[in-house]
């Protein structure tokens, strides 16, 4: 009985003496933070995911709390995190959409081929470091995932030859951008479904030869535009976002289809094809 | 002399705490991605289990020993730990802030490593005095640096191979530990 007691006084002596020298050195080193460093930490996701550019939400907040970094600066969060970092600091956020990544390609492999058969290491990179267009469209995707293999939330998918980027998973973080050596993908807010899946800048009868899912040129989607926000230049069609109101006529008169149609998510919707 | 120079490097080698005694593998396995990393782990290892080691032995010694409860030693031993890697913290930040930034998120990490528990036990276990823990719990962090390192080179290198799909990723950081943990077990022929 007696072990017990003694036990009990001494390990929870050493507890409160452990709990004093804490409390007395927390005291005594207490330095003194930017209090909305911690108050921005709060606000931020904390999956420490490193898109945006700093070593970890931590940084990120410090770089904010210090003025360095924009208040929407976490790709991630997006708008409502964005406001909640703007009321902190007391500035006005941006307005800060969430973006997705969208590939401006089309060219599966029933629409398309490749005129090399590439057997080195499968990585678009490498293809295209080894000299030889893979591809019969020399802007078109490679299929080989690079940009899959960078993707942390492992939203996109080859399928059938082309990348393919699952909206709903996507944060927005810009890796696969970075890692296309076709430059195929870029980042449009989330709410743009209308888009032209097609990179090819050739002429018409060129981008027939090559793949039958192409951007021609025709111009008719230009024609059908009621707000002057689809022009064609260097024979491929492009969306000014700033003026584009989704509404899908551009898309309905596409002879080739390659303007994916608004509001049903055109990308989602091919890979549950697939399946 | 001679015995203290031999704790060390059975610390640092022979019983290497990674390769032989299997403690501290999450860690191993966790920070080994680069290089620096790694580094800086094995710094902020071997300030921490050093500090442990000393502060352990003298708790054994001075306060469990005289009140016969030394089979209290696990418990007290991580109360103890975790508070005194709290206190290194707020006393590092406080008083070099450049040494604070280099060991970083790896500091508060540590607390959470079974090495440092495992040195300051097997310590006790072994019947040391205050000098002999010190340099043993020295020893076996410095041990737990040269292992890190060395797989975290070697992973930095396997990166850029091309290995076949089964292996990728975890299991071939865990063939890479077993051999280099079999070639450590060469140290055990070790003799002075």
């Amino acid at each position: 009985m007696s072990t017990v007691i003694i036990t009990t006084a001494v390990i929870t002596l050493v507890g409160v003496i452990v709990g004093i020298a804490l409390v007395y050195t927390g005291k005594k080193f207490h330095v003194d933070v930017d209090p909305r460093e911690s108050a921005v930490r709060e606000c931020l996701p904390g999956n420490n995911c490193g898109a945006c550019g700093y070593a970890g939400c931590d940084a990120m907040a410090a770089a904010i709390a210090a003025g360095e970094a924009p208040a929407s600066g976490c790709p991630v969060g997006g708008q409502p995190i964005a406001d909640k970092i703007a009321a902190v600091m007391g500035v006005d956020a941006a307005l800060q959409e969430k973006k997705v990544a969208f590939v401006r390609c089309k060219g599966s492999c029933d629409v398309t081929h490749n005129q090399a058969n590439y057997i080195g290491v499968r990585d678009c990179r490498s293809a295209v470091l080894s000299g030889i267009n893979v591809t019969d469209c020399e802007y078109g995707c490679l299929g080989f995932g690079s940009c899959a293999t960078v993707c942390p939330q492992d939203a996109i998918r080859i399928r059938n030859g082309v990348a393919i980027v699952e909206r709903n998973k996507c944060v927005g973080c810009g890796l696969c951008a970075k890692a296309c050596p076709r430059g195929l993908i870029d980042l449009v807010f989330v709410g743009n479904t209308v888009s032209v899946q097609c990179s090819n800048k050739d002429k018409g009868p060129m981008v027939k030869k090559v793949c039958s899912a192409g951007c021609i040129g025709c111009m008719l989607c230009t024609r059908q535009c009621e707000f002057d926000a689809i022009h064609v230049e260097n024979f491929l069609a492009s969306i000014d976002y700033s003026k584009c109101t989704q509404c899908g006529k551009c898309a309905e008169k596409c002879p080739v289809k390659v303007i994916t149609p608004p509001a049903v998510k055109p990308v989602r919707e091919e890979v549950d094809d697939g399946e | 002399m001679k015995s203290l120079i031999l704790i060390i490097v059975s610390g640092a080698l022979i019983n290497n705490v990674v390769l032989n005694q299997f403690l501290g593998i999450c860690s191993f396995l966790g920070v080994s991605k680069q290089m620096k990393a790694s580094a800086s782990l094995g710094m902020a290892v071997i300030f921490v289990i050093t500090i442990a080691s000393a502060v352990a032995s003298l708790l054994y010694d001075f306060v469990l020993k005289p009140f016969g409860i030394d089979f209290m030693k696990t418990i007290v031993f991580i109360l103890v730990i975790a508070a005194l890697v709290q206190i290194v913290e707020m006393f590092l930040k406080k008083t070099s802030p450049a040494i604070y930034k280099s060991l970083g998120i790896f500091l508060p990490l540590i607390t959470t490593n079974c090495a440092v528990l495992g040195v300051a036990l097997t310590n006790v276990q072994n019947g040391y005095n205050f000098i002999e823990c010190v340099l043993s719990g020295f020893g076996t962090a410095v041990g737990f640096t040269i292992a890190i390192v060395l797989l975290a080179s070697v992973r930095v290198r396997i990166r850029e191979e091309d290995l076949p799909a089964p292996l990728r990723g975890a299991p071939i950081v865990l063939i890479s530990a077993a051999l280099m943990s079999i070639a450590f077990m060469g140290f055990g022929g070790l003799s002075f």
